[in-house]
């Protein structure tokens, strides 16, 4: 039974990975789950130097999902590099780094400081949705999608994944336009953008106003935006999106997706994603599936 | 070896003990042999459409039993699935998480407002015995837990509508009644702890504030819950430290709130 997949020539033992943001560097996560267990650790998203992040409240759950404004708060890739790298080295896991930005420049500088890293794939984060320059400002508008990912692709060493926001009109065009620009592949979707108000105060939920939703709510727009993709591009998919079990990973997998990320779920079960490594061969026995390759993009006519 | 625990605990006993507020005991495989006060568990909801575990301060610690105590208030739909959960019920719970109280040998003030209290219960149990116990409680209305206190040292009421004890906030009471220590634990909701802080930093005693924030994770990872603090942060290398994680307790002169 072969449970390895191939991103952009990198082959993760399993097709199971973290949503950048919801796992830190695993070093919260591992006094539940071996790392080593997982296809890859995605860790959060790291900028040039350290960002404070949003005020408080920074989550607030709603029916089936949950929204997030933590503005990307990282230490800066000093820190990151010199306590979260070689941590994570320690485990037989590969390492993707999502990389974060204001301008071109800053997700340029980040990139190059992780040249001469052990780090497997790096992750371009153009969508999130909390952060009021950079961030998703690349990720709504395939020309600048487009320019960054040449600009980071020049100068990366390692293969470079965009992942790309929800919160577009047709998420087949910037997958394409990333394509054209020669990035190694895409993950998707970050959060869509959301808003909760809490009726007895009045208020707001979060000091941001608006969040990113994430959690099972959005699983089908994921799924269905993962099999767009897939049929609009030969890019390999990491798929993500309200993923809170192995059904859901394998849902996402005959989508199209190469590679899935657990995010919310971690919340909910801090050791499910273990679990679903554990269940995905399981599926595979049930199923007599003898290759997890069988399985992407798989889906049938109903 | 991780002192943190995922267990389906067992609901021992649960009952309504104010308007709104359960206490509930839960046996517990390893949490409570590992539990101090101060510390917090996160509770998950079986609902599936719940998704983030609800952080509770822990008010007792039986060791022998391995049982936990939690006193909370009905404030949404998590709590008000906890609240329905009958002896035998079971629950999944994470912890012990976060950090306790200092346990330091000095005349104290314990300080609870509200929901606030029941970290101080098990923390009056905990203190060394000769250290002089000033409990100082504010309710809003309803008590509840008063009782309890009055066998670790002597207990003064505050009541916003001045039916129990002093009518006004705890602070009032520990004027009226002209008490004074050197060291001040302390947890309730946030204009209370200010007060506390600008008191203590006024009158120079040492002094421990429990907070809380809006959580995900509980463990550290998704930086959710972070309240300022003074100094640039060993982690997170700005000015913010995680409550879950750093926290719930920090010393007064820590944190900005």
């Amino acid at each position: 039974m072969n449970t390895k997949v191939n991103i952009a020539g990198v082959v993760l033992d399993n097709p199971v990975t973290v949503g950048s943001g919801t796992f830190g560097s695993g070093a919260e996560y591992s006094e539940f789950v071996d790392l080593s267990r997982l296809g890859a650790v995605t860790t959060k998203g790291v900028a040039n130097v350290p960002w404070p992040g949003n005020p408080t409240p920074r989550v607030a759950e709603v029916y089936g999902g949950m929204l997030n404004a933590i503005g990307l708060q990282n230490p800066g890739i000093d820190v990151f590099i010199k306590r979260d790298i070689p941590f994570l080295k320690k485990y037989d896991t590969k390492i993707i780094v999502n990389v974060c930005g204001k301008s071109t420049q800053d997700y340029v500088e980040v990139v190059e400081r992780l040249a001469d890293q052990p780090v497997d794939l790096l992750e371009i984060n153009i969508s999130c949705p909390n952060v009021k320059e950079g961030g998703i400002a690349f990720g709504q508008n395939p020309k600048a999608a487009e320019a960054i990912t040449r600009e980071v692709k020049a100068h990366a060493k390692q293969p470079v994944i965009m992942k790309l926001s929800p919160n577009v009109t047709d998420i087949k065009e910037m997958a394409k336009a990333v394509e054209a620009a020669g990035a190694d592949a895409v993950s998707l979707i970050n959060t869509l953008t959301g808003m909760k108000i809490n009726v007895k105060t009045g208020k707001f939920a979060l000091a941001n106003k608006t969040g990113g939703l994430s959690g099972p709510a959005v699983h089908p727009v994921a799924v269905r935006m993962v099999y767009e993709t897939a049929n609009a591009i030969k890019l390999p998919i990491i798929g993500m999106g309200g993923i809170m079990n192995t059904e859901d990973a394998i849902e996402m997998i005959l989508a199209g997706a190469t590679a899935v990320s657990v995010g919310t779920a971690n919340f909910t079960n801090p050791r499910i994603t273990e679990e679903i490594v554990s269940g995905i061969e399981d599926y595979m026995r049930e199923f007599g599936v003898e290759d997890i390759n069988e399985l992407i993009g798989a889906v049938k006519e109903a | 070896m991780s002192d943190k625990f995922m267990e389906t605990a067992i609901v021992i006993r649960q009952e309504e003990i104010s308007f709104g507020v359960y206490d509930m005991w839960l046996k517990t495989e390893n949490i409570a042999k590992k539990a101090v006060a101060g510390q917090f568990i996160s509770l998950y909801s079986n609902d599936g459409s719940r998704l983030l575990p609800r952080p509770i301060s822990i008010c007792k610690v039986d060791k022998e039993d391995s049982a936990i105590r939690i006193v909370y208030r009905v404030v949404g739909e998590g709590t008000k699935e906890f609240s329905h959960m009958k002896s035998g019920a079971h629950i999944k719970v994470v912890g012990p998480l976060g950090n306790g109280f200092p346990l330091k040998k000095k005349n104290a003030f314990l300080i609870g407002g509200g929901i606030g209290i029941p970290p101080m219960l098990e923390l009056a149990a905990e203190l060394p015995k000769e250290v002089e116990k000033k409990i100082v409680l504010g309710y809003r209305d309803d008590l509840f837990l008063d009782n309890e206190f009055k066998k670790y040292g002597d207990v003064y009421i505050a009541t916003e509508d001045g039916s129990v004890g002093t009518d006004g906030n705890v602070l009032d009471a520990i004027r009226e009644h002209g008490l004074t220590a050197d060291i001040i634990y302390a947890c309730g909701p946030m204009p209370m702890l200010r007060a506390i802080k600008e008191y203590a930093e006024k009158n120079d005693i040492e002094c421990w504030l429990s907070l809380e924030e809006r959580m995900a994770c509980g463990i550290g990872a998704c930086l959710a819950c972070v309240c300022k603090s003074k100094e640039t942060d060993e982690h997170t290398k700005v000015n913010n430290k995680r409550i879950c994680k750093e926290g719930p307790v920090f010393a007064s002169w820590e944190v900005e709130i």
